[in-house]
């Protein structure tokens, strides 16, 4: 397989628009399984919802709060969709990257914690209790699962030498990553949904919060917030294939294609635990994080290291 | 002579007038959740320059450790530290006289030291890797020593927090420990 490169510039434009339609997708396959749940027909405008919803949020009229604080709430609303752009600008598509940072890895991470600034700021913003509730509550949440995400990222990082995602890709060449870091991949995957406070996780927007943070956000800002949390999960999504999957590898088809059959895939599964498992609340997670997740993880992190210096590490440094 | 191309200038100098900016705007704004995160987006303002030097690593770090820090300090300081739960306004500003002369004599002798000193000419090229020549220079052949040290820190927090903590398995679990579950104030099992 050839090694991942870096795109030409325009590349960059490519990345929202394709993040965009992933998000669609995931969000129309969320409302089928809805629709099959409640043991409706699955029909044309059942798929269409997602789009048909951010029409009808685009022409609503948005709501102000007495005393609100217009600054914070604005930035908070636009940073939820932005951050999710700019977490996907490190994912290789096939062999072309957008962003062939070194650091790859570290700036996927920094750009998902924005997330807590920023949902915390919504809710804030707002002057309402039930958004400040909700902002407190994706922090909170944020404590339980964010160490063992920050390990799942290090132990690829320690198996692939290299804080690049190129470089993650490049050291999956023959063994997936999910073969032998399988917990690694597993709190990725949940912190994935936590982070864009879906499914299990969703207790910052819950219905005993009357919507928590969106509980005052309608038009436009509501479509903000609720397509930014489709856009991370869809990002998540996205980088667990570099990450775990070996990137664009697979036989027959071209890299790209892979990539995106195993990004469906990826996202898929998590649409599906999002619409199956009932919401955890937050001290029932606490609990889980600390006591299982963040052993699991560091024993995982441990036993990556000690592979990889017994078959002897390469430079380090080299990054 | 140093040529630094005029798009590197600009980030530097939009970065350095924001982060003096959003830095006094810390102690203008009457609310702690603005001043948290005006003082967010002066560490961000200053993280940028390290991007510049090629520091990449140490860059994205700063923003990332800084928000994770700084949303979580609003949380802890709106709970604990202002009136009813920090809704009210508010400022930051303390003894006033004072930190005005320690900050203008600080930034008097940090400016005057900017000229004073002879700056060292550019020998050779720059390293193929920035961040991990900086570590070899700072660190040296401490590195071993120096990791040690943060490992012992690391535990003297958790086993500092252990001991003060009021309540032990005992109390949650019983006599015998086979109390299940827990009892606690808290639940989550980690109160």
């Amino acid at each position: 397989m050839s090694p991942v490169q870096q795109g030409p510039l325009w590349t960059v434009l490519l990345v929202p628009v394709l993040l965009a339609v992933l998000a669609l997708g995931g969000a129309a396959f969320a409302r089928v399984l809805d629709a099959r749940a409640d043991g409706r027909r699955i029909t044309g405008s059942v798929l269409a919802a997602p789009l048909a919803e951010s029409g009808r949020l685009l022409v609503q009229q948005r709501r102000s709060v007495v005393a609100s604080d217009r600054l914070l709430a604005r930035t908070g609303v636009v940073l939820v969709p932005v951050a999710a752009v700019l977490a996907a600008l490190v994912v290789p598509l096939g062999g072309v990257t957008a962003s062939d940072l070194s650091v790859g890895i570290v700036w996927f991470n920094a750009m998902e914690v924005v997330m807590w600034a920023a949902l915390w700021m919504a809710g804030w913003g707002t002057n309402s209790v039930w958004g400040l509730v909700g902002g407190y509550r994706f922090v909170v949440q944020g404590l339980s699962y964010e160490l063992p995400h920050m390990f799942a990222l290090i132990t690829v990082a320690t198996g692939a030498g290299s804080l690049s995602v190129a470089g993650a890709v490049a050291a999956q060449d023959g063994l997936w990553f999910v073969v032998w870091m399988p917990v690694a991949f597993v709190a990725f995957l949940v912190s994935a949904l936590a982070l864009s406070f879906a499914g299990p996780f969703d207790t910052a927007t819950g219905r005993d919060v009357a919507g928590g943070v969106l509980a005052e956000y309608s038009g436009v800002d509501r479509l903000l917030l609720l397509g930014g949390r489709w856009l991370l999960l869809a990002a998540a999504a996205a980088m667990s294939v570099p990450l775990f999957l070996g990137g664009g590898a697979g036989p027959l088809l071209p890299g790209w294609l892979w990539t995106v059959v195993k990004t469906v895939a990826v996202l898929g599964l998590l649409v599906w635990i999002r619409s199956r498992v009932a919401t955890v609340r937050m001290d029932r997670f606490a609990e889980f994080g600390w006591m299982v997740l963040i052993p699991l993880t560091l024993l995982q992190a441990l036993l990556v290291a000690l592979v990889v210096l017994a078959r002897g590490a390469p430079s380090m440094g080299g990054m | 002579m140093v040529t630094v191309s005029i798009f590197s200038g600009v980030i530097f100098w939009v970065c350095a007038v924001g982060a003096v900016v959003t830095g006094v705007a810390v102690f203008r704004v009457d609310s702690m959740a603005r001043a948290t995160f005006a003082l967010l987006a002066s560490f961000v303002f200053a993280a940028t320059p390290l991007l510049l030097l090629g520091l990449s690593y140490l860059g994205v770090l700063v923003v990332l450790m800084m928000i994770m820090e700084m949303v979580v300090m609003a949380v802890f300081m709106i709970m604990l530290m202002m009136n009813p739960a920090g809704l009210m306004p508010m400022t930051m500003v303390h003894n006033q006289r004072g930190s005005l002369l320690i900050a203008g004599g600080t930034f008097a002798v940090l400016g005057t030291g900017v000229f004073l000193v002879d700056w060292p000419q550019r020998r050779g090229e720059p390293a193929p890797d920035v961040t991990f020549a900086l570590g070899e220079a700072l660190m040296g052949s401490h590195m071993l020593v120096m990791l040690v040290i943060g490992l012992g820190l690391f535990a003297t927090i958790v086993s500092s927090v252990v001991l003060a903590h009021p309540r032990g398995r005992y109390d949650r679990f019983g006599d015998d420990l086979k109390g299940r579950p827990a009892d606690d104030p808290i639940r989550g099992s980690i109160g």
